[in-house]
């Protein structure tokens, strides 16, 4: 979707280039996160592709057409843009302002107001509420939403995202973030995301582009620059805590538990019964007990009792608290915060019906971190 | 006070072909002085040395007496309004250029870069974005000018402009009071006049970038 094809920038005067002999890929519908420190150039990457900073060498190719044979305003005309500062139009209204490209773009009256309705309803603003405001009403949160609404509104397959979410308090910027995301699962846009923030980085990308001094020093996914720093650079960039950023890019429902999930169906004292048998032949740290309809009932934490412990069945069953629920798709490292915040050993993995399909143990977390890695 | 009163009585004619007179000599000089000074404001605002220039230059044209200003000009224009408009226009240039060009640049740039990178040519972003946001300190400027103007415009009569300014210079050669006080007081009910009603729209122009 977006080709950079040996691409440097030199400011006339200047003798060191700002980039340099810089080739990039990036497909259609991946997040490509360019990251890095202040001055690396990945915010000049970023307006080059929409020329809004010309390239000196090189050749750029967006959707397969050289952009220096694009006229400008039709090249931006068809890439959305979000920046930090967002810059809305503070004389327009919320609507007028998600308005600003389709009515460039010279759209009928009744198509842009049902596309700013639809705009709106995407980034969860209320329409009644907020579509007649200006943007000093609303809070800044809310303003950088109406950015991407506007961006998005004349649907452009490319975004560009220049630190969109940079300004924001780092609760709204979690928040914005994940909706985003949400956002982007459905619209599946190519998008070109800066940021300096490599949390953010991995969080976002579908690829991660780290550029230092001009250059790009490593490209691929979130996963391999995390796993597979290629320098020295990118390893400082990662953090020590590296291990941990993993957490956050596997989904619960990627790993496979080690605990044993154990359905109760039939009589009392036939259940207690099986239960017995079950332990004594297992070395599961936990067993987790599940009924009929596979909605959690409560665990047995196995490593408490030593053999021949008799403390009966039904006193080893510890109640599921809610915090232990856990949506299948959410993070590990959410698993992680549930396994802490409950104190306790497992967490149960939940479809959204509320069906349980499996325990996941602290070691369950160790173990997909480092299989992963 | 009676016989000012008296005096306006009497005078009721001429004061009001006075007062047209002002009003149309400023209303020229200032017709053309807001149309080129907004230019000017405008086009310097694409270089800041020129911009610096520029303004300087509109200041150091506020700093030579006006009355100077108008004999200036009467060499070349002849007496009568024509130098008195000239020396108007130059006059009343600099609140205009200054205010047009603070009104420009003080924009917010991450509004101008958003409005370029979304692909909004030249034109648009100056009509639809720069225009309206810089109108209330542009309008802010063309008030001060046209007082300002009206103001000045009394010292007119002293190249032969008409005006005003006419009772003020000879009521002084006659010692007569009276006419001093009408040129004055009416000269001042015009300004605060025509300086009230610019403030409504002035307000009307912040209302729409609020």
């Amino acid at each position: 979707m977006i080709r950079l094809e040996n691409v440097s920038k030199i400011y006339p005067g200047q003798g060191e280039p700002i980039i340099e002999g810089l080739n990039l890929e990036i497909q259609s519908g991946e997040i490509c996160v360019l990251v890095g420190e202040s001055g690396c150039g990945k915010t000049t990457t970023m307006r080059m592709i929409n020329k809004v900073i010309p390239h000196t060498g090189g050749t750029i190719y967006v959707d397969g057409k050289d952009i220096s044979t694009i006229n400008a305003t039709e090249l931006r005309l068809n890439i959305g843009y979000v920046i930090q500062e967002i810059g809305l139009f503070p004389h327009y209204t919320i609507e007028k302002n998600i308005a600003t490209v389709p009515n460039e773009k010279k759209w009928a009256k009744e198509r842009v107001a049902a596309r700013v309705k639809e705009m709106m309803e995407l980034v969860e603003l209320d329409y009644d509420t907020y579509a007649k405001k200006k943007p000093r009403h609303l809070s800044g949160g809310q303003r950088q939403r109406v950015g991407v609404a506007r961006a998005l509104a004349a649907d452009p397959p490319i975004m560009l995202m220049d630190e969109p979410f940079g300004a924001l308090d780092p609760i709204t910027r979690a928040h914005i973030q994940d909706e985003f995301i949400r956002i982007q699962a459905r619209i599946k846009k190519t998008i070109v995301f800066v940021t300096h923030d490599i949390d953010e980085a991995v969080k976002m990308g579908d690829k991660i582009a780290v550029m230092h001094h001009g250059k790009l020093v490593q490209f691929g996914t979130p996963q391999d620059i995390l796993t597979r720093p290629t320098d020295e650079f990118v390893e400082n960039l990662v953090g020590h805590n590296r291990i941990l950023k993993r957490f956050s890019l596997v989904e619960c429902r990627a790993i496979k538990p080690s605990a044993a999930v154990f359905k109760i169906t039939g009589e009392r004292d036939e259940i207690i019964r099986r239960i017995e048998s079950f332990e004594r032949t297992s070395s599961f740290p936990v067993i987790g007990i599940i009924d009929d309809d596979c909605r959690p009932i409560g665990y047995i934490p196995m490593f408490k009792y030593e053999a021949g412990d008799e403390t009966p069945i039904e006193n080893r069953v510890k109640k599921v608290k809610a915090v232990q629920l856990i949506d299948e798709r959410a993070t590990l490292f959410d698993a992680l915060g549930r396994l802490f915040s409950s104190s306790e050993r497992c967490v149960f993995r939940m479809t959204k019906d509320g069906i349980c399909t499996g325990i996941i143990t602290m070691g369950d977390l160790f173990e997909a971190v480092r299989v992963n890695g | 006070m009676a016989s000012l009163i008296e005096f306006i009585g009497r005078q009721q004619d001429l004061i009001l072909t006075r007062t047209a007179e002002h009003a149309a000599m400023v209303l020229t000089a200032l017709a053309i002085s807001i149309v080129t000074g907004i230019i000017i404001g405008y086009l310097i605002t694409y270089n800041k040395h020129v911009a610096k220039a520029v303004i300087y230059v509109c200041g150091m044209i506020m700093t030579i007496p006006s009355l100077a200003l108008f004999v200036f000009f009467i060499p070349i224009l002849g007496l009568g309004p024509r130098p008195a408009i000239a020396g108007l226009i130059l006059y009343t240039l600099l609140p205009i250029v200054r205010n047009v060009y603070v009104g420009i640049t003080s924009i917010d740039p991450a509004v101008i870069m958003a409005a370029r990178g979304m692909g909004m040519t030249e034109a648009a972003i100056t009509l639809k974005v720069k225009i309206p946001l810089a109108l209330p300190v542009a309008f802010a400027g063309i008030r001060t000018a046209v007082v300002m103007g009206i103001g000045l415009g009394a010292i007119a009569a002293f190249v032969a402009a008409g005006g005003l300014g006419v009772f003020i210079f000879q009521g002084i050669q006659r010692g007569n009071t009276n006419m001093v006080l009408v040129g004055a007081l009416f000269t001042t009910v015009l300004a605060v006049t025509v300086d009230k009603l610019m403030q409504l729209v002035q307000r009307q122009t912040e209302k729409m970038v609020e």
